[in-house]
């Protein structure tokens, strides 16, 4: 077993950076989704709701399945590394967060984007205006995306293996723990995770609460 | 909007801060220059502690970067097979005979071996202490209709259950037969909870915390529970290491430290190594 720092660092590691990308892939995706007129929209909605009831564990095999020395990306090395966990990662926290941006602007007035057409918006700048209208649930999103991803133990122990020194993460760790009967360092373990979640979600928080009021004011 | 850039300029900066973490926590893919080999074990030889301390002598002896992902006995010679390991520690003989018969491993040494024992309630409804053997214990749970949890995971402990089953003559099903699909820690508790006999290796029952299960038949030759290592055959496989491993573990000075490994903690040794050196 790691130094319980080693392994908490590890697990913010992992899920931080998978929920910053999973941020640059959904928002523009859940953006599209709200806004696009093509057709197939209504399919890949349907697509991006469902990945959020993908179980973790499905995702783990596929993710594994892809990097194992086996598999097509076996060349990469990512098995049993912690890229490979933020990749797993990426793909459960990003479908949440598409879903929520998409439903977050389609909440907004329908005819905001009209209007800051007819202002003379462009298309970039149109979008980044209906980002700053729907701050809250886009912060929303962002802490549902990081929640999921620093929980999940499915992929984490597949595609991370729970190397001690490697790839051990928090939640992987209180697996391992728990099979080993020893539930006073899992339920350690457990309110250590949850202290760093609440960290992160308070800094989160704050900024959405503080938008929220400038929004009504 | 400030606040919202605020936000996100933070999470970056988080992300970032934990990327730059990535190149020092790199850890052993640095100071290694014989690549990365990959370990595939059972879960009672990790959670028996016995891996954590040697592999990391092994990594510095050799340069070789590994990589130990503990799981059942059927999995790690599946990962074997698919070259998506490179050695594998395991414990389940007519498996690797197999496996080494259809030409997938290099070699195959023996290493170490415990045994099994059969533990189950304090006051042992099923009589098995008055049992000569595995074979006779589990004849008597199977007449008693007493709670047995059977680990059901393809396993070397669930494939070493089958067997004595197997030899007893019965085909064990009914709503006493468990069948838990878990690992032996696990499935420790769930014989404890439920007041319910298993099939363990002695090392995890000593290693697995927070049981109220009693050791109840030891001793035999139907219990003895030998660990080999095998090198895998395969293209892309780091066969070096595993080669380097499989010579240092069968080594007589890494022998000698089996041999007393977890007298201190239990009071007496987990295995009885087995390399002829």
């Amino acid at each position: 077993m790691d130094a319980v720092h080693e392994v908490l660092g590890r697990s913010a590691l992992v899920s931080l950076t998978a929920t910053a990308i999973a941020l640059a892939l959904g928002v523009p995706v859940g953006t599209w989704l709200a806004l696009g007129r093509r057709r197939g929209r209504g399919v890949l909605a349907t697509a991006v709701n469902t990945g959020m009831a993908v179980p973790t564990v499905v995702v783990g095999l596929a993710v594994a399945l892809l990097l194992w020395r086996s598999g097509p990306l076996g060349n990469l090395e990512l098995i049993y590394t912690l890229r490979g966990m933020i990749i797993a990662q990426v793909l459960i926290a990003a479908p949440l967060i598409a879903g929520i941006t998409m439903a977050g602007l389609q909440a907004l007035p329908p005819e905001l984007p009209d209007q800051l057409r007819a202002l003379g918006a462009s298309t970039p700048q149109l979008v980044f205006r209906l980002w700053i209208e729907a701050r809250v649930p886009l912060l929303a999103a962002a802490m549902a995306g990081f929640g999921h991803a620093i929980s999940e133990v499915g992929s984490a122990l597949i595609v991370g293996g729970n190397i001690h020194g490697q790839t051990q993460v928090m939640t992987t760790s209180i697996v391992e723990q728990v099979r080993k009967g020893d539930f006073n360092d899992a339920l350690l373990y457990a309110g250590i995770l949850l202290a760093l979640a609440f960290m992160i979600n308070a800094v989160l928080t704050s900024v959405q609460q503080r938008a929220a009021s400038w929004a009504q004011s | 909007m400030r606040s919202t850039a605020a936000a996100l300029a933070l999470l970056a900066t988080l992300a970032l801060a934990a990327c730059g973490d990535d190149d020092d926590s790199g850890q052993s893919e640095a100071g290694s220059d014989k690549g990365q080999m990959i370990l595939a074990t059972t879960t009672s030889t990790q959670d028996s502690g016995l891996l954590d301390e040697l592999v990391p002598d092994f990594q510095d002896e050799s340069g070789c970067s590994v990589k130990t992902v503990a799981v059942g006995s059927g999995e790690a010679l599946e990962l074997g097979e698919k070259g998506d390991a490179d050695v594998l520690l395991v414990h389940s003989p007519e498996a690797e005979q197999e496996y080494m018969s259809s030409g997938h491993g290099v070699s195959r040494e023996a290493v170490m071996h415990n045994d099994f024992i059969v533990v189950g309630p304090e006051d042992d409804p099923a009589g098995t202490k008055r049992a000569g053997s595995a074979a006779d214990a589990f004849t008597s749970i199977s007449k008693a209709e007493a709670p047995f949890a059977s680990r059901a995971d393809e396993s070397g402990t669930h494939t070493k259950e089958l067997s004595i089953w197997e030899a007893a003559g019965i085909e064990p099903n009914g709503s006493w037969y468990l069948e838990t699909g878990q690992g032996m820690g696990e499935t420790l508790t769930i014989a404890s909870q439920k007041q319910a006999y298993t099939l363990s290796d002695r090392g995890t029952f000593l290693a697995t915390d927070n049981l109220d299960s009693d050791l109840l038949v030891e001793g035999g030759k139907d219990l003895l529970n030998p660990y080999h290592v095998i090198v895998v055959e395969g293209e892309g496989v780091n066969r070096e290491c595993a080669q380097e491993f499989s010579d240092w573990i069968t080594s007589p000075e890494i022998q000698d430290q089996i041999a007393s490994f977890g007298t201190a903690e239990y009071g007496e040794p987990l295995f009885v190594p087995d390399a002829k050196g």
